[in-house]
Formats: structure tokens, C-alpha cells, sequence
């Protein structure tokens, strides 16, 4: 018998052959391809289905890739707008949708507490129980824990110290200066709402990965998609390390389908300083290091656009789509700041936009790097029949993306299904 | 992508930065580094630095030989011009550092380099120095570094190798965040 997609009562605690760790895209896109195996399975999920997308989201978050790209296995978008882009109420509905099409065993609100290796497999003990199975898809998604510099702690106390998941909307932050640190998709578009709020907005700008949203009249992910670079296998890249710790590239979805960019925000009046290099009583001290990394946001973007141009030549497509075109250098004052005195109380909060990292606090199997680092090959752990999903460049560029989480998936129930075959049938050997 | 048939030498030893990022990312104690000077005072700004040992792999290390270095102030300065200035040195270690990087980084992308030039030129006001404005910093205001470049590489690429070699120098590192320093007296 199936479980249906939302439970009221606990499941019987006991055994199983597969648990998957949480009900997110990667978790549900694994229940229909262990289904098709004919594997027996659970997931547990601390709250509910896409709990993280419910619970640690800003209000006006909408998904950075267009909706024709939200999909996941047999399941795709219906709605009149393929071009347009999700907001969060709407990807909620679509992951209920599919965790109840495809009868997904969700078990909701069942905390995992720990995950210890066993003779047999693992045991997963959890706030309602104590499961053991044979193997583990930990899909608990990438971006658990916000990250914040080893000098967050400095920050006078006088200000307001917010991460993304603390963060909603501007009306919870005090009136005043705002300093947002990170320049990735989720810094610029904080920074861009909290300074149109009438908050000016300090940016500080490390690294970065910009990308037009549009280029010659397409959508820069339908490029990327027809070049193949979302598929872009981990073994294919130079520095697989490099690309896994990439900021998100900095987009926004919107109806109107604008760029959201350093030049756009500068603009609006939002002032950029460097990468925040160290906090020492009441001085924020900024990194002379902008100017090269906004030339290499710039490099790389253009590199990334004049292959789209060379893909479109080569087909002989020109015609068919705007002409190429030179998008304009970042733009930075000539004098930066270098450091800003708090004590002068411009500053009334700081959002650390910093990137997140997974949380494996509950993971009590050697397979985490001295920095607590998952070690894995492609989601393929050192430890049998231990797997992880939806990690950024995991298997594939697209990994990390709601899109990206059906083809891991396939190959890691694909490896889980053999693995499970032959421990069945070492078993019986041995019992014979 | 390139199309080279040829294999850059830019005098670069490649293989052993890459070996050595290896072998270091297993044994990170390895790349505890400390680097050494010793400066003795000689008469009026004239000061003689010393350096030959420093500390790295775990252990002891030596230059090949020991390397001395003479400091002054020029002549406008009431001193003797018998060295560089101090802040000069600092302008050295940057170009010298950015511009072994470029090497590095083009040997690593396969790019044949003809010759490289670095100019480098930091902006001073001496009011801070000589305690004339309190609001005007004692260090460089702003450094401009330019480039000059030969190399089988298009414009793009000469540019990328130069951004990459800011990102991975220690001396621009150095310059453009902070560090704490400490000064005892024994």
C-alpha cells in the first residue's frame, strides 16, 4: 500500500531499504525513481514538503530560472507563462502537486537526529523514532546553514546582524543605512529591494558571477541549456572544487525580465565597496581588491556571451535572433571606500548574503573533510549505500537546480539499485 | 578555446605547482610558511636587510644564497640615497609578484609570453608622513599597476591571465586587506 503524500499519524518505526532525508525537489525526484525500481522507501522530512522553500525564503523570492525549466521527473510546468518565473506560494503548490502524483512516502514533521552506520546498513534515528535501512539519499538540501565570516562576531553589537533566512521583507529592518555583504544573486537582490526601500544600501562585492538575463532575445539559461553547459558533467570541468563553490550567478526573475547587475544597483544609488575583509572595533575595513573582481565578473560574462554568439554563428542562426551586442563594463568610482567607521551610525544593519552550506551536524559516518565537507564522488559517498542529491555542481552544472535534481537522481538510484542488488545477493551467499 | 599545437615555456615549472597544491591539500601542514627578514640600522635612514633563512615543508629552509638590501631616502629627503625607500620595496614586491604570477598563470593557460612590463606608481601625500594633516593616510593613497604584454593570446585572454594573477598574489593580498601586525621590543 502507498503512503499518501501528507501523514497525520507516524508511519511504524522499523525497517526499510532506502531512507531519503528530506521532501525537497531532490528528496521527491528520488522517491519516483526508487519507485520505478521498485524500491522500497521513506523520506523523512523535518517539516513539509519544500519546508526550506516555505520557511527560509524571502517573501519576494521568485526562482531564477524560467518556469519551461521547472521540472522534475514526469512532471512539468502547465501554466500559461513559461517564460515567466515562480514565485515561492506557486513552486509550493507544484512540489504538493507532485509528492501527491506520485503518491511520494512523505513522512512530515520527523527531525533526523543522527545517521550511524550499522551492520547492515544504517540507522536513522529521528524526534519520532528509530528507522534502519540498507541505504540513504541525504537530499536535505545545500543550503541549510547561512555562512558568515569568521569576523561576524565583531560586529558591535549596536547594529543588527540578519542572514538570509532571518530576512523577509525591508519593513522588519530598521530605518537607516543598511550594509548587505555578498555580491551573489541573493546579495544583489536584497541589496536592490532594502535600498528601494528607502534603506541606503553599502554593497560589498567579493567574487562574483554576473550573467545579462536576457541576450539577443532569449532568456541566458535557454543559451546555456542549448549549448549544453547545464549538462556539463563534474568530471568535464577543470576545477570541479572551483565550480561547487561559485556564487549563484546574479539574476533575478521578474515579469519584466530585467538584468540585475552592479551597475543597475549603482544607479539606484546603492554604494559598492569591496569584499569585507575584517571588522577591528568600530571600522569596517573593505578589500582594494573591486576593481579586479568586477573585471572578472566582466570577462567571464563576456566569454559566456561570445560563445552564445559562436554557437549562433556556427548554426548559421543569426538572423533569427536580436544582434549581438557589448554589454557595458562594470562601472566603479575612482576613489572606494576602504573603510567605514561604525560608530558614526550610517550603518544600522548588516545582511550577510555570504552563501550557505549544507548541514551535516546529524551525520555520524567518516565521510566529511577536516572543514565538515561532504566527500563524494559525483553524491557517491566512501560509505556503501550512503548517497547525497541536490548538491551544487554535483553531478551536473544543473545540479542544484529544481531541473537539475531528476537526471542526479536517475543515476544515483541507478547506483543505489545495483548497490541494493548485490548486498541481496551477497546475503543470500552467504546464507547458503 | 585555443587552438595550440605548441606547448608554451615561459620558464614556468607548472607540474610542480600543481604537484605541490596536491600534495599540500593532504598534508596542510606542509604549507605553514614563515617568511623572514632581518633589518640592521646603519646610519641616518641608511638601514641593511638581511634575508636568507625562512620556514616552510615543515621545516627549515634557505635561500641559496643570503640576499642583502639597502634602504635609505633620496637626497630631497636631507638623506644619502644609498638605497630604495621602504615604499618603494613595497611597489617591487607587488610588480614582482604580479608579474611572476602573469608568468604562472600564462605557462598554466598555455600562453606563449614574449615579454612582460609591469609599471607600477603609487600616489602619496607626505602631509601624512610628516604629521602636516592628520586626515591624510601615512601609506599609498591608491597603486596603479599597467601592464605591458606580448603574447600569443588575444586581448581577452592577456586580460584574463592578469586578473587571475591579482586574484592568487599574495603581495596584492597583502596591500589591498588588512593584516594585524604586531611590534615588540625586547
Amino acid at each position: 500500500m502507498k503512503m499518501t503524500a501528507v501523514r497525520t499519524r507516524p508511519p511504524v518505526v522499523g525497517d526499510v531499504t532506502t531512507i531519503i532525508i528530506g521532501a525537497g525537489q531532490a528528496g521527491l525526484a528520488a522517491s519516483r525513481c526508487l519507485d520505478q525500481r521498485g524500491i522500497d522507501h521513506l523520506i523523512l522530512e523535518r517539516g513539509e514538503v519544500a519546508n526550506s522553500w516555505r520557511r527560509e525564503r524571502w517573501d519576494s523570492l521568485k526562482l531564477l530560472t524560467p518556469n519551461w525549466q521547472t521540472t522534475l521527473p514526469g512532471h512539468a510546468y502547465q501554466g500559461a507563462d513559461p517564460d515567466g518565473f515562480m514565485g515561492v506560494g506557486e513552486l509550493v503548490d507544484f512540489f504538493d502537486d507532485y509528492a501527491r502524483r506520485i503518491s511520494a512516502p512523505v513522512v512530515t514533521g520527523t527531525c533526523v537526529e543522527s545517521v550511524s552506520a550499522t551492520e547492515r546498513g544504517y540507522r536513522v534515528s529521528t524526534n519520532r523514532g528509530v528507522w534502519h535501512c540498507r541505504t540513504v539519499i541525504m537530499a536535505s538540501g545545500a543550503f541549510n546553514v547561512p555562512v558568515l565570516p569568521r569576523f561576524a562576531e565583531a560586529l558591535p553589537t549596536s547594529v543588527q546582524s540578519l542572514t538570509p533566512h532571518d530576512y523577509k521583507n525591508p519593513d522588519q529592518i530598521e530605518q537607516g543605512g543598511v550594509m548587505v555583504v555578498g555580491a551573489s544573486a541573493t546579495g544583489l537582490q536584497l541589496a536592490s529591494e532594502i535600498q528601494a526601500s528607502g534603506r541606503p544600501v553599502t554593497l560589498c562585492v567579493g567574487e562574483h558571477v554576473r550573467l545579462p538575463r536576457r541576450y539577443r532575445g532569449r532568456d541566458i539559461l535557454h543559451w546555456m541549456h542549448c549549448m549544453g553547459l547545464l549538462d556539463e558533467g563534474y568530471g568535464e570541468v577543470e576545477d570541479i572544487k572551483r565550480a561547487r563553490r561559485l556564487p549563484s550567478a546574479q539574476l533575478v526573475g521578474t515579469g519584466e525580465h530585467r538584468d540585475l547587475d552592479l551597475n543597475g544597483l549603482t544607479a539606484k544609488g546603492v554604494q559598492l565597496v569591496g569584499r569585507l575583509a575584517g571588522v577591528h572595533k568600530q571600522q569596517l575595513q573593505f578589500s582594494g581588491s573591486l576593481n579586479n573582481v568586477c573585471k572578472m565578473g566582466d570577462l567571464k560574462m563576456n566569454r559566456l556571451l561570445r560563445s552564445v554568439d559562436e554557437w549562433i554563428d556556427e548554426r548559421g542562426l543569426g538572423a533569427e535572433f536580436l544582434p549581438a551586442e557589448e554589454l557595458l563594463n562594470t562601472a566603479l568610482d575612482d576613489k572606494q571606500k576602504l573603510s567605514l567607521d561604525l560608530a558614526k551610525g550610517e550603518i544600522k544593519t548588516v545582511v550577510w548574503a555570504c552563501g550557505f552550506r549544507p548541514d551535516y551536524s546529524w551525520l555520524q559516518v567518516p565521510v566529511l573533510d577536516r572543514k565538515q565537507r561532504l566527500v563524494h564522488d559525483g553524491g557517491v559517498t566512501a560509505a556503501p549505500g550512503l548517497y547525497a542529491l541536490g548538491l551544487p555542481f554535483m553531478r551536473r552544472r544543473k545540479s542544484s537546480f529544481i531541473f537539475g535534481a531528476g537526471d542526479d537522481a536517475r543515476d544515483i538510484c541507478d547506483h543505489l539499485a545495483s548497490y541494493v542488488a548485490e548486498s541481496v545477493s551477497m546475503t543470500s551467499i552467504a546464507v547458503a | 578555446m585555443n587552438m595550440y599545437t605548441k606547448i608554451a615555456n615561459n620558464g614556468v615549472n607548472v607540474e610542480a605547482l600543481v604537484g605541490a597544491r596536491e600534495a599540500l591539500t593532504e598534508a596542510p601542514a606542509g604549507a605553514q610558511f614563515k617568511w623572514r627578514a632581518t633589518c640592521d640600522w646603519v646610519n641616518g635612514t641608511h638601514c641593511n636587510s638581511t634575508i636568507e633563512g625562512f620556514y616552510g615543508l615543515g621545516e627549515e629552509q634557505k635561500h641559496k644564497k643570503c640576499f642583502t638590501f639597502d634602504a635609505d631616502h633620496p637626497e630631497i629627503f636631507a638623506a644619502e640615497d644609498n638605497g630604495i625607500t621602504p615604499v618603494e620595496y613595497v611597489l617591487v614586491g607587488l610588480a614582482s609578484c604580479l608579474t611572476a604570477g602573469v608568468a604562472s598563470v600564462a605557462q598554466y593557460r598555455n600562453i606563449q609570453l614574449r615579454s612582460v612590463r609591469a609599471m607600477i606608481e603609487g600616489d602619496m601625500d607626505i602631509q601624512g608622513i610628516l604629521g602636516i594633516d592628520s586626515d591624510v593616510r601615512n601609506g599609498y593613497e591608491g597603486i596603479r599597476v599597467n601592464f605591458e604584454i606580448d603574447a600569443d593570446a588575444s586581448q581577452e585572454e592577456i586580460e584574463a591571465v592578469v586578473a587571475q594573477s591579482q586574484k592568487r598574489s599574495a603581495v596584492f593580498d597583502i596591500i589591498t586587506n588588512p593584516t594585524q601586525v604586531e611590534v615588540a621590543v625586547k
